[in-house]
């Protein structure tokens, strides 16, 4: 027993996918590469202390100090690196718990404001309507948010998995679109989207591609101001399907563009126009995206507007939904 | 009248299932934790199982294990409501016969009075 504890602690790559960080990050990997820059830095203080100093014994005693301080430092350093590695990990753990959690009471609640508002328990008053209304796109909210979240968990504990299969997204884009409709009219935007008539299938998980696209789409009638019209376009270029959405909303500044991916960032002026948002949605399209071997990104320009796209891989060029 | 069999810990999701089912036209029978579950299923007879997954006493897994091992219950159609979405568990429940496996938090409780009626009809 005792021994195979030992090799689980040797055995570096398993330690890694424990912490969920890359391999760089991981205090085990990193250790070990501070044990081989002592050996060199070792080796190499011996050579030009013999270069130089004649008394073998000051070169030993030169060769011992030098790596006994890169041992010290090298084992703080990757000290640190198991703290930090340790608390993202009890971070992840925690959003997993608490978003589980969550989801009893949230189902519960809106279970039970289904049944008041279905009548069935006694008639509802106009007035009555608008408040369980009010309550019941609250709890919609707060289930979109938990989902957000478990999604931000697997990702990080690499436990998102992926059921890969052929699929038509440019079919996928038209439901959501449809699904979209009343929400984009209500806010005064007009979506423009001319399915092509033959488009090779791509391979990914259609659920979370169906999550991309809906956070996509969902952003840009978002941080349309007043009215706009948003443009889709999917087209096959080199083994790859693209995606595009343009839209010409406030934009995203500059200084904010290299952040836009990061997890629970949200952008200066996305803040001033719309105070909802989790700043999660782009960063679970990345990981969805890269995670089904695709590519993502954008650009956008202050008060113009932007553009996101990503590409999926396209198995075979035959494959055509028509 | 259709017996519905709701094996659930939480007494306030128990309460909402029970009130529409009655309202549906359904007699429901409620169970707080797996072992008394266990028992109305064999005691009860009903027409339809809804069973969770996370229970106290015992797990909804062995439940249904113990169901579908009873020739007078291996028949009866399981609906198992979790708000567990991880595929092992989903692999697990349909290994061990559960009719379907829902996931609460992706329902409207329009849309499960909706399967439940077809699940009954099959």
């Amino acid at each position: 027993m005792k021994y195979i504890t030992i090799f689980n602690e040797l055995n570096i790559t398993r330690q890694c996918k424990r912490y969920g960080v890359p391999l760089w990050q991981c205090p085990q990997f990193l250790f070990l590469v501070m044990g081989l820059v002592v050996i060199i830095v070792a080796i190499a203080t011996y050579y030009i202390g013999t270069q130089y100093i004649w008394d073998p014994r000051l070169v030993a005693l030169i060769v011992l100090i030098v790596s006994t301080i890169l041992f010290v430092v090298g084992f703080i350093i990757s000290q640190s690196f198991e703290r930090l590695a340790e608390a993202n990990k009890i971070k992840s753990e925690f959003i997993s718990v608490v978003s589980h959690q969550l989801r009893t009471p949230i189902s519960n609640l809106g279970w039970a404001i289904e049944l008041l508002m279905s009548g069935r328990l006694g008639k509802i008053e106009k007035k009555q309507t608008e408040y369980f209304t009010i309550l019941k796109e609250n709890i919609g909210r707060m289930r979109e948010l938990v989902k957000d979240l478990l999604m931000v968990s697997r990702i990080e504990t690499q436990t998102l998995l992926f059921k890969g299969k052929e699929f038509c997204l440019a079919e996928l884009t038209q439901e959501l679109i449809k699904d979209f409709e009343p929400v984009a009219k209500a806010s005064n935007v007009q979506i423009v989207f001319n399915q092509p008539k033959r488009i090779p299938l791509v391979f990914a998980d259609p659920f979370q591609i169906r999550q991309v696209v809906e956070n996509l789409l969902d952003n840009a009638i978002r941080y349309i101001q007043n009215k706009g019209d948003i443009r889709i376009k999917i087209e096959a270029r080199d083994n790859k399907l693209y995606f595009k959405i343009k839209d010409n909303g406030v934009g995203i500044p500059p200084e904010d563009q290299k952040y836009i991916f990061q997890k629970f960032f949200r952008a200066d002026n996305a803040m001033k126009y719309q105070t909802q948002g989790s700043g999660l949605g782009l960063y679970i399209a990345k990981s969805i995206i890269e995670k089904s071997k695709g590519r993502i990104g954008f650009i956008s320009q202050k008060e113009q507007g932007s553009t996101f796209w990503f590409y999926l891989p396209i198995l075979k060029e035959n494959n055509i939904k028509n | 009248m259709k017996k519905i069999l709701i094996i659930e810990d939480e007494s306030a999701l128990q309460k909402t299932l029970g009130d529409s089912l009655s309202q549906q036209g359904y007699q429901p029978i409620s169970a707080l934790d797996g072992e008394i579950g266990l028992k109305l299923a064999q005691s009860k007879n009903p027409d339809l199982i809804l069973l969770d997954l996370i229970l106290p006493k015992m797990h909804g897994f062995d439940v249904l294990k113990k169901i579908r091992e009873n020739p007078a219950t291996k028949e009866t159609p399981v609906i198992v409501l979790t708000n567990l979405e991880s595929i092992q568990e989903l692999e697990k429940a349909m290994e061990l016969g559960a009719t379907t496996y829902l996931v609460k938090a992706n329902y409207s409780l329009e849309e499960l009075l909706a399967k439940i009626k077809q699940v009954l009809s099959e």
